[in-house]
């Protein structure tokens, strides 16, 4: 009888816990929602999805991660300037690199404002991967599909193409002097060896199926080098152009060293002649704004031309 | 209809030295009538592929010669078709871009060769995906695909070098399907290479066997099995009668003899 009653009692009780249960079981999940915590969101304790307990390290986004780490950065330069621990004279306050970039956009630096310095730089470094895209594109594709250009090309590229600007800078400006040209040559010649190699090797990616399929279905040596070569080449030529505009923004400085009055890299070196860091670090911000915005847009261009690109 | 003759062929691959030089293929002959299904199997290294490139003209023999009708074979043509093994279409075009290729090289108006694409995709199934990109397709869409593209240009042979090695065995049964279906209503020569013997049995209505060390044809035989599955329907139980079975393992003793000779080969000159 006790026994009976007991477990009758038990079986009761267990119910209201199982329900209980449920009960606290929805309360904390919907807690853990509203108080989804910075450090959950950076590092999620996710469920593995099926297979990917032991996939490839490093899967995942790291955007969340990466905007922190540029937020932290600039708390730092913040907190480390404000508390005087570093002296102006080497690291201004972000405040102050505000307000030059507002005195030099409106008043200017040396003799030009930011507006003038920025167009100025940009064209010469524009005008300068436009020109390494119509010489360096088809020597490239040359080199690719004739024995004879790559005979031609191959060794003074390779010879250049890795050596620093700043040591051939001196024999640009004796050889074609102090003007605009010496200063986009210089930048031309740093994107056009990295752009030359992609193309080249853009033609290597075809597949010999694919020039064979080519042929059996009729096609002539040109075509093939026009419908098949050429397009195969795409996905790396863009590969290629993002490498050699980066290339291209980091000659800036070294291009705009010797007898210049206005750009970016010129106001950069020049600030930094008169101590002016503030200066120099708001020019070192706008190059690389510029740059940042530019592979930005390749990439998205590259994404709407070459969309099979990592897929085939 | 035009036929196919390869005469006394030879192909010798140079070496550096006597011993390096490679016979392909020793004193090749084969004549392929019109509306014939040729299979070629042999184990791997027997030269069904240098074979294959002979005949579309990728490689030029030795020795011997490749007639096709009265013309001889001297380069690739749009009178030979090939389907790859790895599909290798075009990913910057869609299927019907794909599909049309050859007669756009070719110069052919845009309505007639979207016509002629638009039939051929329809017989290999895919008249449902004109507009999608080669990477959206399964490999068995793929290869469909690369088969439409290769009659396209509507050639008088098609030539295909393993195109199901990269599919699973189920796509793989569908598509041999689909091959006997097109060899059926087109009047094309088929030349398919192949080392999975129930696939060849399956497929030929000529069975040629090589071997290696020198490429050669070891054995023909002449097979309806085809044509029974075109009658019944039936793939299973044409692969599955007895007579297929005893075809099967004859050919496979003819296969495993050459492996036993070529690993006691081996062995001795270790």
């Amino acid at each position: 009888m006790h026994n009976r009653k007991m477990s009758i009692g038990l079986s009761g009780s267990t119910k209201s816990i199982v329900g209980l249960g449920g009960a606290t079981m929805n309360n904390k999940d919907e807690s853990r929602g509203k108080q989804k915590g910075l450090m959950s969101r950076l590092f999620p304790n996710k469920p593995a999805k099926p297979g990917e307990a032991f996939g490839a390290p490093g899967q995942g986004s790291s955007r969340m991660i990466g905007t922190m780490t540029v937020v932290t950065l600039l708390v730092l330069w913040f907190v480390i300037t404000a508390t005087g621990m570093v002296k102006p004279l080497f690291l201004p306050s972000p405040k102050a690199v505000w307000d030059k970039f507002i005195l030099v956009s409106t008043v200017g630096f040396a003799g030009s404002t930011l507006l003038q310095h920025t167009m100025t730089s940009l064209a010469r470094v524009f005008g300068a991967f436009s020109l390494a895209c119509i010489f360096a594109i088809p020597i490239g594709i040359m080199m690719g599909v004739s024995r004879v250009a790559r005979g031609l090309f191959d060794p003074p590229i390779e010879f250049y193409r890795p050596l620093p600007p700043l040591a051939y800078l001196p024999l640009v400006i004796i050889w074609f002097g102090i003007g605009e040209f010496s200063k986009v040559y210089l930048i031309f010649l740093a994107i056009f060896a990295p752009l030359a190699i992609a193309a080249r090797s853009g033609v290597r990616s075809v597949s010999i199926e694919q020039i064979h399929a080519a042929y059996s279905m009729g096609a002539s040596r040109m075509q093939v080098i026009t419908h098949v070569i050429l397009k195969a080449a795409i996905p790396e030529i863009f590969t290629g152009m993002r490498i050699g505009i980066g290339v291209g923004w980091t000659t800036l400085v070294a291009g705009e060293m010797v007898a210049s009055t206005r750009g970016l890299g010129f106001m950069v070196l020049s600030a930094s002649e008169f101590l002016a860091s503030d200066v120099a670090i708001m020019g070192i911000i706008v190059i690389g704004f510029f740059a940042f915005v530019f592979d930005l847009l390749m990439r998205y261009l590259e994404r709407v031309f070459v969309p099979w690109k990592g897929k085939v | 209809m035009e036929n196919l003759s390869v005469k006394d062929v030879s192909v010798i691959y140079p070496g550096k030295t006597a011993g390096e030089r490679t016979h392909a293929l020793d004193n090749i002959n084969l004549d392929i009538n019109c509306g014939d299904f040729v299979v070629a199997l042999g184990a791997s290294g027997c030269g069904k592929t240098t074979l294959l490139n002979l005949l579309a003209g990728f490689i030029s023999p030795s020795k011997g010669e490749i007639l096709l009708g009265n013309r001889k074979v001297q380069g690739p043509g749009s009178d030979r078709g090939v389907v790859f093994q790895k599909h290798a279409l075009l990913p910057w075009l869609n299927v019907m871009e794909n599909a049309e290729f050859g007669l756009k090289l070719q110069g052919v108006p845009k309505q007639e060769r979207r016509a002629i694409a638009a039939k051929n995709l329809a017989l290999v199934g895919l008249q449902d995906f004109h507009e999608r990109m080669i990477y959206q397709l399964s490999g068995g869409m793929q290869q469909r695909v690369g088969i439409a593209r290769a009659l396209t240009c509507g050639p008088a042979m098609l030539l295909m070098d393993e195109p199901m090695a990269a599919l699973d065995a189920l796509t793989r049964e569908t598509i041999q399907e689909l091959l006997l279906d097109i060899w059926k209503k087109t009047e094309t020569m088929f030349f398919f290479i192949t080392h999975s013997v129930d696939e060849a049995l399956f497929l030929a209505n000529r069975l040629i066997v090589m071997s290696p060390r020198p490429g050669r044809i070891t054995h023909t035989y002449d097979l309806a099995f085809n044509k029974r599955f075109l009658e019944c329907r039936d793939a299973r139980a044409v692969k599955s009668s007895p007579d297929f079975i005893k075809m099967r393992e004859t050919v496979l003793n003819i296969i495993y003899g050459d492996e036993r000779a070529a690993s006691r080969a081996e062995v001795a000159h270790a």
